[in-house]
């Protein structure tokens, strides 16, 4: 009987599920590591890891997560998330002596959202998410308010699939003044489905990660289509860390690389979750010479590939492949240099940008920024995005935009005044930047006296502006075709690409640290012994002078006898003596 | 057959005594454990608050301080869920920090208190008094995260770590705010009334600690301090090549007693109450335990630094069908879109240019500043007369 049963459950379990076996599985893990070697001597590592779900995670009851971390992807259905990019940073990225980024992010914490259209207080909707996000990932994203929030009207396009744009459902902010430490990394490594286990994350460990010039981890979770026909839609998460080691510190002035030394770790298998693991080498070379680069162990596979206008080569590791692991457990992948110091070319990146604040004193100054174009023939758009806080009192009439000595009219401008307290500066421009220039962007601002419950704990530090976003669309040099999402490395399909004849690209500037008119926090004692010393002296010598009347008095003569006496004789009437 | 011998008369008395014996010493062995039950703590889980309230990289002393009782917390057992971290400053990314992401507590760099996986609550400018009372008492805003609450019941035991800069009577936040010895003694007497602990212990090391602790009365507070009113807690050792002080005495003592302690470990309060002489200390450490109930030769070490596990024991065998695969059931078909979803574009200028921006605030209409502008000079006129019209036109 219990037989029986058994078999006919056996026999409805086989029918329940789909094909007698679990049909393909709905969510895949790429993780990849890029190793590219900068034209100062110093190293970029970028960590991606993929998590991709096909799952549509708005319809209610999706309760069984597997490899999409369950943490965010409640907060997905939750918030009504479209699009989600958290990125925490420490350091700045050298544009001029680095090349251009693959994903740059600015200093101190960033978050930008999209909410679905359905969301009906977004404001409401974006405070409690960054709450959330401050507990996930130990940041003090709860200072996120709308002090610092912005609604961007032309930069911060969806990277993910989008149908509708309308901005009022995006949100903004930066703090600058963030510091990313081991306890920013520890919830990033637990959302791996592989933790710091197996895989490529053995490598991450903070004592290395953080001795670094730029350090900078991210999160983004985006719609993506499905397959190529783009009918539905998939959830991607996608965890970037970016490191740049610097030659002299971590390389001892020579310039030769390995995992081993940067790390202080190999790497000895692939996470067993992952569908694809793989380090890639960027062993490109300028000139049309033989490589200057050499990577042992030698690698099994070379793939070219265009990326940010340039053909690249990079030499190919992957994790998953039998033979690899053949000849030695550890996977210690080496570069050297083959060729000496200084014949290494330094190009300068297509686009990139400088700001600084100029002025004296404590009551005006001026914000410049720099934008230089140094494409030979071509002349781009490129959108500028600031934002001021409220405390610097933008003077718009003062803004000047000037490219090689001529005024520059910008073709769209947004400005958003700020409101004391409630609200920061937003300036958006579209500016046409010629080709072979350097444009010059300046506004004079004034600074204005904080209430003195309103100074942080230091405020002798300076008050931090938040970096400037640039979005443009480079032209590229060679002509670069689309690629399909899921053949092509996880660093090229970062950006969605439109056409092959250029590519997109997001800088940041620097971050501005300003003083503002601070008060001297230890007066109150010392004013209040000065006035009051100073009040006691001061009104009891006139309070004396004026009411102190003077009256003759008897120089008394006689000794005590005589005093009785007269005692006696004054209670009798009679003349003293 | 001989006869049954009667039974003596003594003999059901005997065995009545003899059986009182048996019961009475069984009634005694199980009196004596509910007497022993009654000395143990009867708590369920275990919460730690520690606050580290200075800023500066001079004060790197205070975050190491409290980083290595987080330390010895996390390793006797108490989870990262049941422990809010209050720095208040970054000592560890600290660009004066020559190796960034260690925090030392021993010269030479011996000891890395700060770990690889460490995860701090409250960080930086979060660190306040109001922040630190709104924990204790559990009056926090809703959408406050998890991590950052104090989630405990009356089964908990808290052990709460203060340190920083103080004085008589106040503890300093930050450098720019105080907590008086009178509001944190309402604030544990709200956390009483509230039923939010069952027994605490409240370590701190600052000047004059003891001064801290002088106004509790709620019940069930054990107290520790540093140092007494009138005395300074010293810092224990700087090391060169960090160029400030690592720790304080009293703490480094504390470190070092408690790195002895295992989970297991039957230690009482009383080997803490000596941990750190007048000859190592400089300063005299006190205690206070009148308010506590139980004698704190009966109180484990790890009743308040280690952790409860509720552990079940089954002897039952539970099958795993390793060919148990695919538990989602066949998932609804997800929506197909019509046509081909898009990719927005990043940078479409001409949508940008073309874009007006919304015209929120209200003009008034033009006829309104016409109108106003005739009243006026009809007002003008019909005041100083009207021979001024020729000038105008």
């Amino acid at each position: 009987m219990a037989g029986v049963v058994a078999v006919v459950l056996g026999l409805l379990l086989l029918l329940g599920s789909p094909g007698g076996s679990t049909g393909p599985p709905r969510d895949s893990l790429r993780e990849e590591l890029l190793l590219s070697p900068l034209p100062s001597g110093d190293l970029a590592a970028t960590f991606q890891f993929r998590a991709r779900w096909d799952s549509e995670l708005h319809r209610e009851g999706v309760s069984h997560y597997r490899l999409f971390p369950k943490a965010l992807g409640q907060l997905i259905s939750k918030f009504l998330v479209r699009e989600l990019h958290l990125s925490l940073t420490q350091g700045f990225w050298r544009t001029r002596t680095w090349g251009q980024p693959y994903l740059q992010a600015p200093a101190g914490a960033e978050l930008w959202v999209w909410f679905q259209d359905s969301v009906t207080d977004v404001d409401k909707a974006w405070k409690e998410l960054s709450n959330i996000l401050s507990g996930t990932f130990c940041a003090s994203l709860n200072f996120i308010d709308s002090t610092n929030t912005v609604t961007p009207t032309a930069s911060f396009k969806p990277l993910g699939l989008a149908n509708v744009t309308d901005h009022h459902l995006l949100r903004y902010a930066v703090l600058p003044r963030e510091v990313v430490c081991t306890e920013n990394l520890t919830p990033w490594k637990k959302l791996l489905p592989c933790g710091s286990k197996a895989g490529l994350a053995v490598l991450l460990k903070a004592e290395r990660l953080f001795h670094t010039s730029y350090h900078s981890q991210a999160v983004h979770i985006r719609p993506i289509c499905r397959d190529a026909s783009c009918l539905s839609v998939s959830w991607e998460l996608r965890q970037t860390l970016t490191v740049v080691f610097d030659a002299f510190s971590i390389g001892q002035g020579k310039r030769d690389w390995s995992l081993f030394k940067m790390f202080s770790r190999t790497v000895t298998e692939a996470c067993p979750l992952a569908s694809e693991s793989k380090i890639y080498v960027d062993i490109s070379s300028k000139t049309q010479e033989n490589e200057l680069l050499e990577v042992t162990p030698l690698p099994l596979s070379v793939h070219e590939a265009s990326v940010q206008g340039d053909r690249r080569t990079y030499a190919v590791y992957d994790l998953l492949s039998p033979s690899l692991f053949n000849v030695s457990r550890s996977l210690n992948v080496q570069l050297k240099w083959k060729r000496p110091q200084d014949s290494l070319d330094l190009s300068t990146p297509v686009l990139h940008a400088q700001r600084y604040v100029s002025g004296y004193g404590l009551q005006t100054g001026e914000i410049s920024t720099l934008i230089y174009n140094t494409h030979p023939y071509r002349a781009f758009p490129v959108i500028l995005l600031e934002t001021v806080p409220w405390y610097l009192r933008l003077y718009v009439h003062t803004l000047v935009i000037t490219t090689k000595g001529k005024e520059n009219k910008p073709s769209y401008i947004h400005y958003q005044p700020a409101q004391d307290r409630r609200r920061p500066h937003l300036l958006e421009m579209l500016i046409q930047l010629p080709a072979n220039s350097v444009t010059k962007i300046t506004i004079q601002f004034e600074r204005a006296l904080l209430k003195w419950t309103e100074y942080t704990p230091d405020p002798n530090h300076g008050f931090y502006v938040s970096p400037s976003v640039l979005s443009a669309l480079v032209p590229s040099v060679i002509a670069m075709k689309p690629e399909d999402a899921e053949q092509s490395p996880l660093f090229t399909s970062l950006f969605p690409s439109s056409d092959g004849s250029s590519y997109f690209v997001r800088l940041y500037t620097e971050p501005l640290l300003v003083n503002l008119p601070t008060p001297d926090f230890s007066m109150p004692y010392n004013v209040i012994c000065l006035t009051c010393t100073v009040v006691a002296v001061c009104y009891g010598s006139f309070y004396n002078l004026l009411t102190r009347t003077f009256h003759v008095e008897e120089p008394s003569s006689g000794g005590l006898a005589k005093r009785l006496a007269n005692i006696i004789r004054k209670v009798r009437g009679v003349p003293p003596l | 057959m001989a006869a049954a011998l009667p039974a003596p008369r003594w003999l059901p008395t005997v065995a009545a005594a003899l059986l009182w014996a048996c019961c009475g010493s069984a009634v005694t062995d199980g009196i004596q454990d509910q007497a022993e039950q009654f000395f143990r703590s009867g708590h369920t889980n275990n919460w730690a608050v520690l606050v580290c309230t200075s800023r500066f990289w001079f004060n790197y002393r205070h975050v190491a301080n409290t980083l290595s009782v987080y330390r010895s917390v996390k390793r006797l057992g108490i989870p990262d869920s049941h422990i809010v971290l209050m720095l208040a400053d970054d000592m560890a990314c600290n660009p004066r920090n020559p190796k960034p992401a260690t925090v030392f507590s021993h010269k030479n760099m011996e000891l890395n208190v700060y770990g690889d996986d460490v995860e701090v609550d409250y960080r930086s400018y979060e660190v306040t008094v109001e922040n630190f009372l709104r924990v204790l008492t559990g009056r926090i805003p809703p959408s406050t995260p998890r991590s950052k609450r104090l989630l405990s019941d009356d089964r908990s035991n808290i052990l709460i770590y203060m340190t920083g800069h103080g004085g008589n009577g106040f503890l300093k936040f930050q450098d720019s705010e105080e907590i008086t010895n009178v509001e944190l003694a309402d604030a544990f007497e709200q956390m009483w009334q509230k039923r939010r602990y069952n027994e605490l212990l409240f370590i701190i090391d600052t000047c004059q600690g003891a001064s801290m602790y002088e106004r509790f009365y709620s019940p069930n507070i054990m107290a520790l301090a540093s140092s007494q009113v009138g005395e300074d807690s010293l810092s224990h050792q700087p090391d060169l090549g960090i160029g400030v002080h690592l720790m304080d005495r009293y703490t480094f003592y504390v470190l070092e007693f408690l790195e002895e302690i295992h989970p297991a470990s039957q230690t009482n309060m009383n080997d803490l109450f000596q941990v750190c002489p007048r000859s190592l200390c400089v300063s005299t450490p006190g205690h206070r335990t009148d308010l506590f109930q139980r004698d704190p030769q009966n109180v484990l070490i790890t009743d308040f630094f280690g952790s409860v596990r509720k552990v079940e024991i089954t002897t039952q065998t539970i099958p795993l069908d390793p060919n148990l695969v695919g538990l989602e059931t066949r998932a609804p078909n997800d929506e197909m879109a019509a046509e081909p979803l898009k990719y927005a574009e990043q940078l479409p200028v001409a949508q940008i240019i073309h874009q007006k921006p919304k015209q929120k605030d209200w003009h008034p209409p033009g006829g309104f500043i016409l109108g106003l502008w005739a009243l006026i000079i009809m007002v003008f006129f019909k005041t100083y007369g009207i021979k001024h019209m020729k000038y105008i036109f």
